[in-house]
C-alpha cells in the first residue's frame, strides 16, 4: 500500500504503476459531466476556471446530502469514461490525478502520458464505506448544479487502485488477463 | 370475484416514500447472498478483496443508514393495482410522485433526476418516477420501488434481431452487451435479459427479470440462464474490472409472444446494487355504495 497526499507531486505520479493499491488523504476536488461541460466551455473561451485546478486531483462523484453532523453522505466513483470527452484538454490545462471506476478510451490514455498524469480506479458501490474517508465537504463552484456541482473534499485513507499510469499501464487489461491466465493453469 | 377494498393515496405516498429510503439503504437478502457465496468461490485474490469491501460496504450502509451507493438512481415503480381497488383521495400517480420526492428529500437521497432531456437542469426532488401500473386479479395493491443508477443503465442495450439469427443470435448478443459494458457497470453485474414481444415490450420484459431476479418457469429457458451465466463468468472481466470469474452475479430471462418477422432481445445490466424493496397495501373493505359515494 503506497501512501500519499492530494496534491500529488509530479515525480510521485511518475513512481506509480498501474495495480498499485494507494491510500489518498489531502484534497481533491469532485466534477462528473455537467462541471466538466461546463469547465471545458471556459477554457474554450480563454476564461480562468472559477478554482485552480492545475496540479490538482479530480474525483468523479457526486454524493448524496450530508445528514445532521456529517460533512457528506454516500459518495462513491461514476463511470469515468463520460468524462473522457473532456479530460484531455483538462490534462493538458494541468490537472494531475484523476479518480472514477471503469477503463478509459485511448485517447485518454495517451494524454495521461503526454502529461505525467495518472488515473486511479475507486470501488464503485461502496458509498457508505467511503463516506467515512471524507473529513470535510464544502462547495467552490457551480453551486447551481446541485450534486454535480464542485466541491473540494479533505479525504483521509480513500483506498485506490492506479487504473492507468503516465507509462501506458492499465490494471483493467492487465487484472484481467492475468485472471486468464491463472483460470487457465487449472 | 374480490370483496372491493379502498385504499388512500395518502397511505401509497407514505409506502412509497420509505420503500425508496429502505431499497437505497439495505440490498435485498437475496444479492447479499449471491454476494457472499461469489466471494467464497472467487479464486482470484485481488477480486475477493474487492468483493469482501463490497459486501462491508452493504452492511454499514444497513447499520448507519448512509445509502449503499450514491447513485440513488430514478425511482422505478411497479404498482400492481388489484382490479376490485378503489382508489381515493387524488391520482396515482401523483401520489407515487410526492411519495418520492418526500422519500428523496427526507431519506438525504441523491436527487439524480434532470427535467429535460436535451437541455438537461435537475428537477431538484428526483420525480418524476418511471411508473409502471399492472391491472391484476385482487383487492391489494402491491407497490414494488427499485432505484436504477445509470452507471449500469448506461450499458443496456436492445436489438431486434431477425428470426433466423435464433438461439445463437441471442447468445451472442448477450454476451456482446456484456463485453462492451466491461468495467463500467461496476460488476459484478446482475442481468436482466427480455426476449419477445414488440421494441418497448422487451425492454420492459429485461427491467422485470433484473428487478425481482426469479428463474424461468420454463426448464428450457432456465437452463439458457444458467448457460448464459457460466459464459458470462467466463470473459474474465470480474469485480470492477479488474480480473476475475465473478463478473455477474445471477442473469434471468423473461420472454413473452413476437411477431412473425421478429426476434426482439434486450439485455439490461444491473450492478452489484441491484435494489428494490416492496409492500402491499390493504386498504378497507368497501360495498359498491360506498365507491359510488366516494366519486
Amino acid at each position: 500500500m503506497i501512501r500519499l497526499t492530494a496534491p500529488i507531486a509530479r515525480e510521485e505520479l511518475l513512481k506509480l504503476h498501474a495495480g498499485d493499491r494507494v491510500s489518498l488523504s489531502g484534497v481533491i476536488y469532485t466534477a462528473r459531466d455537467a462541471a466538466h461541460g461546463r469547465l471545458c466551455a471556459a477554457l474554450d473561451r480563454g476564461e480562468a476556471l472559477p478554482v485552480n485546478l492545475c496540479n490538482q486531483v479530480i474525483f468523479y462523484a457526486g454524493p448524496t446530502p450530508a445528514p445532521e453532523g456529517k460533512p457528506v453522505g454516500a459518495i462513491g466513483p461514476t463511470t469515468s469514461v463520460r468524462m473522457d470527452a473532456y479530460t484531455p484538454k483538462l490534462l493538458r490545462y494541468g490537472v494531475s490525478g484523476l479518480i472514477g471506476k471503469g477503463d478509459r478510451t485511448p485517447a485518454v490514455c495517451d494524454a495521461l502520458q503526454e502529461c505525467g498524469a495518472v488515473y486511479f480506479a475507486a470501488i464503485g458501490g461502496c458509498a457508505a464505506y467511503m463516506s467515512a474517508c471524507i473529513q470535510s465537504c464544502d462547495v467552490v463552484a457551480y453551486d447551481d448544479l446541485g450534486t454535480e456541482s464542485i466541491k473540494r473534499l479533505v479525504v483521509k485513507d480513500l483506498p485506490l487502485t492506479v487504473a492507468c499510469d503516465a507509462h501506458g499501464g492499465n490494471a483493467y487489461r492487465d487484472g484481467m488477463n492475468a485472471y486468464l491466465e491463472t483460470s487457465r493453469k487449472d | 370475484m374480490h370483496n372491493l377494498s379502498l385504499i388512500h393515496l395518502r397511505d401509497v405516498t407514505r409506502a412509497v416514500k420509505e420503500l425508496c429510503i429502505e431499497a437505497c439503504t439495505h440490498l435485498p437478502g437475496q444479492v447479499c447472498s449471491l454476494l457472499e457465496k461469489a466471494r467464497q468461490e472467487e479464486p482470484f485474490p485481488p477480486a475477493r478483496e474487492t468483493l469482501e469491501l463490497i459486501c462491508r460496504n452493504a452492511k454499514i450502509a444497513a447499520e448507519t443508514g448512509i445509502p449503499i451507493c450514491q447513485d440513488t438512481g430514478m425511482a422505478v415503480v411497479f404498482a400492481y393495482l388489484g382490479q376490485d381497488v378503489h382508489l381515493t383521495g387524488g391520482l396515482l400517480e401523483d401520489a407515487v410522485n410526492e411519495g418520492v420526492r418526500q422519500g428523496y428529500t427526507e431519506g438525504y437521497l441523491r436527487k439524480s433526476v434532470v427535467g429535460d432531456p436535451v437541455r438537461r437542469g435537475n428537477t431538484g426532488d428526483n420525480t418524476p418516477a418511471i411508473l409502471h401500473i399492472r391491472i391484476v386479479p385482487g383487492n391489494q395493491l402491491r407497490l414494488v420501488v427499485s432505484p436504477k443508477g445509470f452507471g449500469s443503465e448506461n450499458m443496456s442495450r436492445v436489438a431486434m434481431l431477425a428470426p433466423a439469427q435464433g438461439l445463437e443470435g441471442v447468445k451472442q448478443f448477450v454476451l456482446d452487451a456484456v463485453k462492451q459494458a466491461g468495467s463500467n457497470p461496476c460488476p459484478p453485474m446482475m442481468l436482466g435479459v427480455g426476449i419477445g414481444g414488440d421494441f418497448e415490450q422487451v425492454a420492459t420484459l429485461a427491467k422485470e427479470a433484473l428487478v425481482f431476479s426469479q428463474p424461468h418457469p420454463d426448464p428450457w429457458y432456465r437452463a439458457l440462464e444458467k448457460e448464459l451465466l457460466d459464459s458470462v463468468n467466463r470473459l474474465g472481466i470480474g469485480p470492477q474490472g479488474f480480473g476475475g470469474q465473478t463478473t455477474a452475479l445471477s442473469l434471468h430471462i423473461r420472454t413473452a409472444p413476437t411477431h412473425i418477422a421478429g426476434l426482439p432481445v434486450a439485455v439490461n445490466v444491473g450492478c452489484h446494487v441491484t435494489r428494490h424493496a416492496e409492500r402491499v397495501l390493504t386498504g378497507q373493505p368497501c360495498t359498491l355504495a360506498a365507491k359510488e359515494g366516494n366519486r
